[in-house]
């Protein structure tokens, strides 16, 4: 008979748990209460999210679907007041109570607010300013706050503390650390690591770390103003973070009746003492005396606990053995065991290297090693932790644990036994990748949807795209999807144009309607647009839907919903009569802002969308192309016109190319440079095109340069004699790369994707007999420019010009004067 | 949903088909969307992320994506598809080729 299980806590551990109960089968009605209003996150990146290397779309962990696909009840933002274990009831703040036949209890932690004056204002809890860390509402609100304040001080010098520190300075140009401690991370690490460990945060990060700081005090009346210590310092800050430790949420569980000492208390299968149908897992739990505050304990734990509950007799979770891996604030640390021997024959082996910032200490005991820090260098991480794990016998040559003798070897998939940990967020082992893709799973992000390995901080992504490669017996299967040229079409780019030209679909509509199997697919709008228009030109059916904001009224969104007009000026060359005209232009319009661009152009930025029309009209110059996957700028030196240096006419050239190719559409943006001779004043090497003069009346031509979120030096594709050659070359490159890029694949990844060396061969030697083909193509296209801004005069559908903004206007963009 | 009563919003023409075009009714921002199957849909103007103009997004048959950082909603419950807070959802229909907000 289906059993009603009752879940308090939709974190990690809950939420993982009720995972594991599902993979086998279990037979239950699930009930889900979790006082945060959210489907189920991953807390872990929180850092990441505060740092802003993650987004909130990607810590989720499960979405609302897939408690609705497993028939999960979920009750978000319902925190439950009391346990009735006599009676088998729990009942909620809504006043709601609900039934259960067993019960598993994840209320995981707070986090510890240290007793300091001042902390706490009567009216709103926290005091503005002061943040914990350790809910997704803390961290957007910590977000929030930081963005329009200058100092933060964090309190807690522990691994949560160094992450906020590093985080904060994201939003913060001044971030104070302060310990109340000795020395950084003083659990994990000894003293001399962990000042090892200082030293790296201030040196290299720029954070302020104060040691033996109490904090006793928060300054300030209605704000913070800053906080003062115990020896009376006093630090001026206007953010305040506590991460100052965790305490387990138990006190409901305690008034309930429920054993808890320091927390809920369970046995080897995870019951709550004394009681056959409740169970605990996670961070609120205590086992044997033990409390754990890191993720892979808790899937332990999980396993059992699901094991158990489904009727496998005979498990037992015993107890975890810690270690730590992480990057703190940037820089490598691991941690496992003993962080100081404990007995006159315990052997030390210590290597510091205090100007890298590199430290290594292991502990070993009868050949055991029973403890190891590492600060600043985690090559050798994996294989300890294993020895840790296991308690293996140790290699004589002791310093083989901590160098690679002869060499960094990277650890082969064919030598890592069965259960060696892979993933240390998410626990998963060599025989748990191998057994799904021995269960027909051969793709890497499948493997990765599957186990999880790899999703945690994904630090052991190469490894596990090794192992899948390993036991696919040579190469991993490829993603489907990875190959489709946009997500609601699965087919790749040749597949795609084939169907295009086979079926005569003209318009994104149709494409839909005949290609894509879910039908109209909106992420996947822009991009066939832009292949459409590149494949038809002037036969293309432009519906003004399929485009991108940007694209619909010609001109830049920016974050406050206004956009920027940036009139041409082919090769960054301007008169004094255009630059009144922009002036006055800008002055009658109220312009908040007008800046140079890095392409050489003036953006006039805030600009409301209905004012566009009239703007463009009063400029009465041709649309600069600051928008759309499209042909940008051209920017240029002087040139031999006016350096004493130039050996050949960089401007002339530079806007002989802006003429002819602008407005250009393909699958990524193309900026282009060219620089009067090799002292590259126009950064021409990092350029997707960047032509640079030589002496000799010669142009060097590179290909595939980027300087923007990547980085990259262009190849040389070819060297030629004439501004002509460069000109016929430069289009044949183009349509190139317009007709075989994926989508928004920038030439940076596309030019070594395909090979310098086979573009030359199509482009300058036409080997493949495409180079006329290639020529007229784009002929075609430029024949078929038309400035978008003169469609300012008769709008090209209702209200293209019409403001979407609220009446309020919300993020407001700074000005400055 | 505030009004209780029908608004006419005018005729359905002035938005194109597969876009959407922000009205202010009774002072809140209400963003008007006209699929491809050429039924409406009324949301919220402003995205809850970072106060996006919505009426500026791409829309399919089900999601509006916004045109700031791409997060998607579902058109029909204002659901977020990326655990961000949902948007307001508005009764609308087509009568005699006007839009009219409202039960
Ligand atoms: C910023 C940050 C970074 C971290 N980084 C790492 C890391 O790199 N590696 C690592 O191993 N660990 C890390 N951790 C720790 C890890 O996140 C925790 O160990 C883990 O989340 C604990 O899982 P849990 O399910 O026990 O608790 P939680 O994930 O906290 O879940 C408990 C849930 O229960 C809910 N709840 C509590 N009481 C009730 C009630 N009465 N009714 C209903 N719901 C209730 C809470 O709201 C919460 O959502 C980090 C933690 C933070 C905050
Ligand atoms: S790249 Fe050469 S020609 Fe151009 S400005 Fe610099 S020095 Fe002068
Ligand atoms: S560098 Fe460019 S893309 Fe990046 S924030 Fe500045 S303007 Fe935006
Ligand atoms: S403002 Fe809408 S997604 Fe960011």
């Amino acid at each position: 008979m289906t059993q009603k299980l009752v879940v308090i806590g939709n974190g990690m551990a809950g939420a993982r748990t009720v995972e594991e109960i599902l993979a086998r089968h279990g037979d239950f009605s699930v009930t889900m209460f979790g006082d945060e209003p959210y489907g189920n996150y991953n807390r872990i990146m929180l850092s990441n999210l505060l740092a802003g290397v993650e987004t909130e779309e990607g810590i989720f962990l499960n979405d609302l679907a897939w408690y609705r696909d497993n028939g999960i009840t979920l009750n978000a933002g319902v925190k439950i007041e009391r346990i009735d274990a006599a009676a088998r009831i729990v009942h909620d703040s809504n006043g709601g109570a609900t039934p259960y036949d067993k019960l598993i209890i994840a209320t995981g932690s707070y986090s510890w607010t240290p007793p300091m004056k001042n902390v706490h204002n009567p009216k709103r809890g926290y005091h503005q300013g002061v943040f914990a860390f350790r809910t997704l509402d803390d961290t957007r609100g910590m977000i929030r706050y930081a963005r329009d304040h200058e100092r933060a001080v964090v309190i807690g010098g522990g691994l949560l503390g160094l992450e906020a520190a590093r985080g904060l300075q994201n939003h913060v140009s001044h971030v104070t650390l302060l310990h109340a401690m000795g020395h950084l991370m003083e659990r994990q690490l000894d003293p001399k690591a962990g000042q090892m460990l200082q030293a790296s945060v201030e040196g290299k990060l720029g954070i302020n770390v104060i040691t033996n700081a109490m904090t006793s005090e928060i300054l300030g009346k209605d704000k913070v103003t800053g906080v003062k210590l115990a020896d009376g310092t006093v630090i001026e800050c206007d953010v305040v973070v506590i991460a100052a430790g965790i305490r387990p949420n138990t006190e409901m569980v305690a008034n309930s009746g429920l054993p808890v000492e320091r927390g809920i208390v369970v046995d080897d299968q995870m019951r709550v003492q004394g009681h056959e149908d409740v169970y605990s897992v996670g961070e609120c739990a205590q086992h044997r005396g033990s409390l754990y505050g890191l993720v892979a304990p808790l899937w332990d734990q999980a396993k059992v606990l699901a094991d158990h509950i489904t009727g496998t007799s005979g498990v037992a979770y015993t107890g975890s053995k810690l270690h730590t891996k992480l990057k703190v604030a940037g820089i490598d640390v691991a941690s496992m065991g003993l962080i100081a021997p404990e007995h006159d024959e315990d052997e030390v082996i210590v290597y510091n290297e205090p100007k890298k910032g590199v430290y290594k200490q292991l502990i070993i005991r009868n050949d055991v090693l029973v403890g190891a820090t590492l600060v600043g260098d985690n090559s050798k991480a994996a294989s300890l932790i294993q020895h840790f794990d296991r308690g293996t016998a140790l290699p004589e040559e002791r310093s083989s644990l901590i160098f690679d003798i002869g060499g960094a070897v990277e650890e082969s998939p064919e030598d890592m036994p069965d259960d060696a940990q892979v993933c240390n967020c998410n626990g998963v082992s060599k025989g748990a990748i191998c057994g799904v893709v021995a269960g027909g799973c051969g793709t890497v992000s499948g493997v990765m949807d599957k186990t999880r390995a790899g999703k945690g901080c994904g630090t052991c992504k190469p490894l596990v795209q090794r192992i899948v490669e390993w036991a696919n017996g040579g190469a991993a299967e490829e993603d489907p999807a990875a190959s489709w040229y946009v997500p609601g079409v699965p087919m790749p780019k040749s597949e795609l144009m084939a169907s295009i030209r086979k079926y005569r679909l003209t318009s994104v509509s149709s494409v839909f309607a005949k290609l894509a199997p879910g039908g109209e697919d909106a992420k996947s709008k822009m991009g066939l647009a832009s292949l459409l228009k590149m494949m038809w030109g002037a036969d293309y059916v432009d519906e003004r839907d399929a485009r991108f904001i940007n694209d619909r009224v010609h001109a830049n969104i920016q974050r406050d919903g206004t956009f920027s007009v940036v009139p041409q000026m082919k090769g960054g060359v301007t008169t004094p009569a255009q630059l009144r005209k922009i002036a006055e232009v800008a002055e009658k319009y109220d312009v908040p802002m007008v800046k140079l661009t890095g392409g050489q152009r003036i953006d006039l930025l805030g600009v409301p969308k209905e004012k566009l029309p009239a703007m463009w009209a009063d400029l009465d110059m041709p649309s600069g192309y600051a928008y759309a996957k499209s042909f940008r700028t051209v920017k240029t030196c002087v040139g031999s016109d006016f350096c004493r240096f130039g050996v050949g006419d960089s401007t002339a050239l530079g806007i002989a190319l802006e003429e002819r190719y602008q407005g250009l559409e393909g699958p990524g943006k193309m900026k282009l440079a060219v620089s009067g001779c090799p002292r590259n004043c126009a950064e021409s090497y990092v350029k997707d095109l960047g032509v640079v003069a030589i002496d000799g009346g010669r142009w060097e031509i590179y290909v595939g340069g980027a300087a923007g979120a990547h980085i990259r030096k262009g190849d040389l594709l070819t060297t030629v004699g004439s501004a002509e050659e460069v000109i016929r070359l430069t289009g044949r490159f183009l349509q190139y790369y317009r007709e075989n890029a994926n989508w928004l694949e920038r030439t940076y990844a596309f030019v070594p994707r395909i090979g310098v060396d086979r573009i030359r061969e199509i482009v300058v030697d036409d080997t493949d007999g495409i180079a006329a083909a290639l020529d007229a193509a784009v002929e075609e296209a430029v024949q078929s420019y038309q400035d978008p801004w003169k469609e300012r005069a008769e709008p090209a559908t209702p209200g293209q010009f019409r403001t979407s903004l609220p009446l309020i206007v919300l993020p407001q963009v700074p000005v400055r004067s | 949903m505030k009004t209780t009563s029908l608004v006419n919003l005018g005729p359905v023409t002035d938005i194109p088909l597969g876009e959407g075009r922000t009205y202010a009714v009774d002072g809140d921002m209400i963003a008007i969307f006209r699929l491809r199957d050429s039924s409406l849909r009324a949301v919220s103007a402003i995205c809850p992320h970072k106060g996006g103009p919505l009426a500026d997004g791409q829309i399919d048959n089900a999601v509006v994506v916004c045109p700031l950082h791409l997060f998607a909603w579902d058109l029909a419950t204002g659901c977020s598809q990326s655990g961000q807070p949902p948007i307001n959802v508005y009764p609308v229909r087509e009568d005699d080729g006007h839009i009219l907000l409202g039960d």
